[in-house]
């Protein structure tokens, strides 16, 4: 148990060196990322808030940047989050607690389906679009219309809808489980009261952020016919647009205004994004759980 | 084992317990025997390899039966082949007959679902719903369509497990407020509310401190009257405190494939084995010499 005083409190020089190198290492790696952001922001809002006025949400898109505005874009967005909400959620949920709760491992078929959805998250989005534009829009012959724009995003964030669920069923203590059937209940009664509740918080937080990724992508609404000029309020079978469409078609105008619209446009998407994400970082401290 | 006859009785004392409070205790017990379960050949395997090898034994109405052995002994494992708990794990078997009021228990009209409804079961870690207090009592009458006389319910069965006081003005408070001792005693009221025939307990006390042992232990004196308990435990006092009857199981060890299974060594009343065990290995165990 004796331990010579001089011993305790006595570090090698290059220890502290290294220790204070690696802290000044991960401080820069911190600052890239900050930095980029934080000159983004200021650079759209710089550029945009000029355009960030009311004819922005009230008026179609026009030849005259003076005059146009983002309105269909904005409601196309709007609409196709809602349709995707409704038909991703019961798909990738029902699908998580088939897997997580019902397949048997041992069976080749649900390795094979877990194999698939695994490879299908890293599969990259122009593909969904070719997809949507083979079967949905040509093959079923939806056309090019909203729909079938919300239907490829739906394709696209399902994996991540399910992936997500998953863990937040894995989560579920086993011992909730067991308790519940003690009692006498069906595995139905045990999914539906006792691990679906408890699951709720992290399959809300993950289809939120899979959400705002839908939200953001262009290449395949480009594929299924989103038009880059739609003057008219969208409807579920009409032709559309959808706010990263219309920044990216602003964008590539040669007018320096049509530029200073397009972050305005930023702004927008931006502002939507945020603030799902706020609300599912809200939804997570709310009703985070301790078992 | 006829050497018992020349052994001196106080080598087979154990510490906490006396001989006169354990004759008291068998005085005490229930006079008439009524078999509610018949074991007989039980054989309980994961993935075919036996956990616990041909255990026959006879379980009295209104008896507190401790099981008792080494870890790896399959007593755990026993206990679960009572309310089919095991049928959760894919790959166990049980083999043999389990006879509850005459009717074989893995019989192939038998619903398991049935049998956890008569057959309560508290496990080793008290294991809460993520609910109200007044929830997690309530789930079992709700699963079983039990819709009428809810309160009432709850109240008799916290009333039951000796928790109402403590709980009766916070009974929408989560159960995850409460204390260890008092998160049991509310995994036994839960067991209670749907008025089950047995109760099994899977080391109901190992993870509680000694006053909440204590009040466990209480407790279950006071059940007896009304319910048949089965209890494992690996703290021999508390069998030799709670249980009219005890079994003693050990493990074989196959020196060829090194393969280690469960038996059931000794089987009787408790003061029999902690005083007077038929068995060296029984006795070996009891007075701390193994295990």
């Amino acid at each position: 148990m004796s331990v010579p005083a001089a011993a305790v409190g006595r570090r090698p020089r290059g220890d502290k060196i290294r220790g204070r190198a690696f802290y000044v290492l991960l401080l820069v790696s911190v600052s890239v990322g900050f930095v980029l952001l934080g000159t983004l922001l200021v650079d759209v809002l710089q550029k945009g808030i000029g355009y960030l006025d009311p004819i922005l949400f009230t008026e179609p898109a026009s030849a005259n940047p003076d005059r146009a505005g983002a309105r269909p874009a904005i409601l196309g967005t709007i609409y196709m989050m809602l349709i995707l909400l409704v038909v991703v959620v019961p798909l990738g949920v029902g699908t998580a607690i088939y897997l997580e709760e019902y397949a048997n491992r041992e069976r080749w078929y649900n390795r094979l389906l877990e194999l698939n959805i695994q490879n299908l998250a890293a599969v990259p989005s122009i593909v969904y679009g070719i997809l949507g534009l083979a079967f949905l829009v040509r093959g079923l012959g939806l056309g090019r219309v909203l729909l079938a724009g919300a239907l490829i995003l739906t394709l696209l964030v399902l994996p991540t809808v399910i992936v997500a669920s998953r863990e937040a069923i894995r989560a579920v203590p086993d011992s909730i489980r067991q308790g519940a059937y003690a009692l006498g209940a069906t595995q139905w009664q045990v999914v539906a009261r006792q691990v679906l509740p408890a699951a709720v918080p992290g399959i809300a937080t993950g289809s939120i952020l899979a959400l705002a990724r839908a939200i953001g992508e262009t290449a395949p609404l480009l594929l299924v016919g989103a038009l880059t000029y739609v003057a008219v309020d969208p409807t579920l079978l009409g032709s559309f647009t959808a706010l990263p469409v219309q920044i990216y078609q602003w964008i590539a105008r040669p007018q320096d205004e049509f530029r200073l619209l397009a972050a305005a446009g930023i702004i927008v998407l931006l502002a939507i994004l945020l603030t799902m994400n706020a609300f599912a970082i809200w939804l997570r401290n709310r009703y985070q759980k301790r078992w | 084992m006829p050497d018992m006859e020349s052994a001196p009785p106080a080598a087979v004392r154990i510490a906490g317990v006396d001989d006169k409070a354990l004759a008291e205790r068998q005085e005490a017990g229930p006079t008439r025997r009524d078999v509610l379960f018949d074991v007989a050949g039980l054989t309980a395997s994961y993935s075919d390899v036996p956990a616990l090898r041909d255990v026959s034994l006879e379980i009295y109405k209104n008896y507190i039966t401790a099981f008792i052995g080494p870890s790896g002994c399959g007593k755990s494992t026993f206990i679960r082949c009572f309310n089919r708990m095991n049928d959760l794990i894919p790959t166990a078997k049980v083999e043999g007959t389990i006879l509850y009021h005459g009717l074989d228990l893995y019989g192939p009209e038998v619903d398991s679902v049935e049998v956890r409804k008569r057959i309560g079961m508290v496990f080793q870690k008290p294991n809460p719903f993520p609910k109200s207090i007044y929830d997690n009592v309530a789930f079992g009458p709700r699963v079983l369509g039990w819709k009428e006389g809810l309160d009432e319910r709850v109240e008799q069965a916290l009333r039951q497990a000796a928790l109402w006081n403590e709980v009766k003005n916070r009974l929408k408070a989560s159960a995850y407020s409460l204390s260890g001792g008092q998160q049991q005693r509310l995994c036994i009221a839960r067991c209670l509310a749907v008025e089950p025939d047995v109760i099994l307990m899977d080391e109901p006390a190992s993870a509680l401190d000694p006053i909440s042992t204590t009040s466990i232990e209480d407790l279950m004196h006071g059940l007896k009257r009304d319910y048949t308990i089965v209890i494992v435990t690996h703290n021999m006092q508390q069998a030799a405190r709670v249980a009219d009857m005890t079994a003693f199981f050990s493990v074989e060890v196959d020196e060829e494939s090194d393969r280690r299974t469960g038996i059931l060594v000794e089987y009787d009343e408790t003061p029999t084995i902690f005083t007077n065990p038929g068995d060296k290995r029984t006795e070996d165990y009891v007075t701390g010499r193994f295990g």
